[in-house]
């Protein structure tokens, strides 16, 4: 079973983000799980959604304490809350920044690989969002796919097309461009 | 009750620093709601006609009866309600910046 | 037809699955989406049923208990302060041997005001005559849906069921759930046909007044269709096995057989104690799950079946009977006397607040370490 921890702030889709990867997991054959952190949420405030993907069937219905993967859609949440807390040893860290990974530490992960790729201009490119607030949740999935290799692409992009009321093609490419551009 | 400071905040580590009930530790004049807000109501003073609609249907209250009303940021949490029920169209709503 | 759905979409699917012709239900955080969903299909011609608007809890069920004395089948959803409200109704339900079925989000009772996991709500239903139970998963809540109906209209049964599915940890939590088709469930689950009912053409009167002489007895017939119930709900469950593919049971025993400590727990609990007892195994640590799901009736040949060779019993309550100790510890305690196997009372998640599978393994590390207790708190901040 896969443990996969995403942070985002309230309003930029972390919860979204979540069930699309489920939903893409699914269509492949896996067993799923996903959910939020069950608070109360507010515009800005930090906020931790869950997806469990698994060959066997997932009976564990509690958070996610010991993730293997982290998806970072806001980095300024870095410092502000304890995002790597229980990462596993050589766990994956995804992050939404221009920053190259070799400009984050984290000292408490150990041996942590981490990824970027500036989800938020590749969303504004297709019109996702606004400059203030660009909708990088979708966009960041193709990074997820690509360094985790835990779905494929056209997975992902099928998800986003069922999970996505508007704009449905452009989420999907902007997903297609971040697995693209992503180092791995 | 004591006269809690704004902003003030208890670290609670046990249950024998808790009141034997839910209660609050000061009062609604230190819970400033202002930050529940994503869309900011803003009165168009030109088309206002003073009919006070606005303050009648203001759930918190939020919207004073003043000439012309006035809204209070402290604590407008941005239901929508005043913008949904004005008769002249006088109040606009923006989105709340970051 | 597999699909990813929550908890509450689960509920609502179950209900229509099942070809429901009454749903009145009051909405209430985080049971809403089941009334949305279900006026959502209704609404949309997809599910041939009334939908009752109604004003508060205790008018959803007055309503279902007046659409079911007519030969209906009803369903409504509700939690916590809901629940709460109903109580009267309940009573009602159960008394006058409706088969109605009652998807019940677990959540804390206020105050505090609190819109999280906890038992508190249904357990105090326990002696309403209601059977109730408790979901593991959202694939559980599906099916038993169908199975209660099917159980509760059982002629010698004619109970209505409290159906229980922890808030957020089910209800808002997503995962994959096998729909079946409608078909088969529609082989499996016939249409309800009351013997008694409100019919013009041939009217009766319902629960009027009843005096000594007969009282007794009408509670003495409650208590046997629930003996009988334990009987029904096994061959229903098997049944379901052979048409779907899931077998059910009043219990299910987890790696008991040759368990020397045997966990006893209910709902979502349940599912991360299984896997908090495969880690245990692994480092050596005999342990087993007993997972109840029938509170009422309650299970006890099977339980004491399933504990006489263990060596020490914790179980692990998300309620707790204040003034006394946890609700099902209370019951198990009970069923196991004259047995000298050690008992653990823990209780846990109340208000919400998670169990993991550390907690679990703290459980059984307190039981290696320690004599038995009637009331250990996991987890609180003292």
């Amino acid at each position: 079973m896969i443990e996969i921890r995403f942070h985002g702030r309230g309003g930029q889709g972390a919860v979204k983000a979540s069930d699309i990867l489920a939903m893409a997991a699914f269509n492949e054959g896996k067993e799923v799980q996903a959910f939020p952190f069950f608070g109360v949420e507010r515009r800005g405030a930090p906020v931790t959604a869950f997806t469990r993907i698994s060959d066997e069937e997932i009976r564990i219905h509690s958070y996610i304490y010991e993730p293997d993967v982290l998806v970072v859609l806001d980095p300024t949440l870095i410092g502000a809350v304890p995002i790597t807390d229980g990462l596993k040893p050589n766990g994956k860290i995804i992050i939404n920044t221009e920053r190259k990974p070799e400009t984050f530490s984290f000292p408490d992960a150990e041996n942590p690989h981490i990824y970027t790729v500036d989800c938020s201009s590749i969303a504004l490119k297709y019109g996702l969002g606004s400059k203030a607030a660009p909708i990088v949740n979708t966009t960041i999935l193709g990074a997820v796919a690509k360094a985790t290799k835990l779905v494929s692409i056209e997975s992902i992009m099928k998800a986003i097309k069922e999970r996505i009321p508007i704009k449905k093609q452009e989420n999907a490419i902007a997903a297609k461009e971040t697995f693209e551009k992503l180092d791995s | 009750m004591s006269d809690k400071k704004e902003n003030e905040t208890v670290d609670i580590k046990s249950a024998n620093d808790m009141p034997p009930m839910p209660v609050s530790l000061g009062s609604m004049r230190t819970n400033k709601t202002a930050s529940w807000r994503s869309i900011r109501p803003i009165i168009i003073e030109e088309k206002c006609k003073l009919c006070m609609i606005c303050w009648k249907y203001c759930p918190e209250p939020a919207i004073f009866p003043t000439a012309p009303p006035t809204i209070d940021y402290d604590y407008c949490k941005g239901c929508g309600i005043c913008i949904e029920e004005c008769p002249f169209d006088a109040i606009i709503s923006e989105k709340e910046g970051k | 037809m597999k699909k990813v759905l929550t908890g509450n979409f689960a509920a609502a699917y179950g209900a229509a699955a099942a070809r429901v012709k009454v749903i009145a239900a009051y909405p209430i955080t985080p049971q809403t989406t089941i009334v949305e969903i279900m006026s959502e299909i209704v609404a949309d011609g997809l599910l041939d049923a009334d939908f009752v608007k109604v004003e508060s809890e205790h008018s959803a069920l007055a309503a279902c208990i007046g659409a079911q004395a007519t030969g209906a089948r009803t369903f409504t959803a509700t939690s916590a302060q809901g629940l709460a409200l109903m109580h009267e109704m309940i009573h009602w339900a159960a008394r006058d041997r409706l088969p109605i079925v009652l998807a019940n989000v677990n959540r804390a009772l206020a105050p505090g005001w609190s819109i999280w996991a906890d038992v508190t709500d249904s357990i105090a239903q326990r002696d309403t005559g209601w059977m109730q139970m408790y979901c593991e998963n959202n694939q559980e809540v599906f099916d038993t849906i169908l199975m209660a109906y099917k159980i509760g209209e059982n002629e010698n049964v004619l109970l209505p069921t409290l159906i229980n599915l922890d808030a957020f940890f089910l209800s808002h939590t997503s995962q994959v759930v096998d729909m079946y088709d409608q078909d088969t469930i529609d082989s499996f689950l016939p249409p309800y046909r009351p013997k008694f009912k409100l019919d013009v053409n041939d009217p009766r009167a319902f629960g009027a007044l009843t005096s000594p002489e007969h009282y007794y007895e009408f509670s003495y017939k409650i208590q046997m269709a629930h003996q009988k119930a334990k009987e029904v709900i096994t061959e229903v469950g098997k049944e379901f096995g052979r048409t779907f593919g899931r077998e059910y049971g009043l219990t299910e025993s987890y790696r008991c057989d040759d368990a020397e400590i045997v966990l006893v727990t209910y709902g979502t609990i349940a599912g991360t104690a299984k896997d908090a007892v495969d880690r245990m195994r692994e480092k050596g640590i005999d342990v087993g799950l007993l997972k109840i799901r029938y509170f009422r009736p309650f299970p006890e040949e099977e339980v004491c079946q399933i504990l006489k060779h263990a060596k020490k019993i914790g179980v692990i309550d998300r309620a707790v009977s204040f003034g006394h100790e946890g609700p099902f510890f209370s019951e198990i305690k009970a069923a196991m006397y004259g047995s000298n196997i050690p008992l653990y009372g823990f209780v846990a998640g109340l208000g919400g607040r998670d169990v993991s599978i550390a907690d679990i393994e703290s459980v059984v590390n307190y039981m290696g370490n320690n004599e038995s207790s009637n009331l250990i708190w996991i987890g609180v901040k003292k």
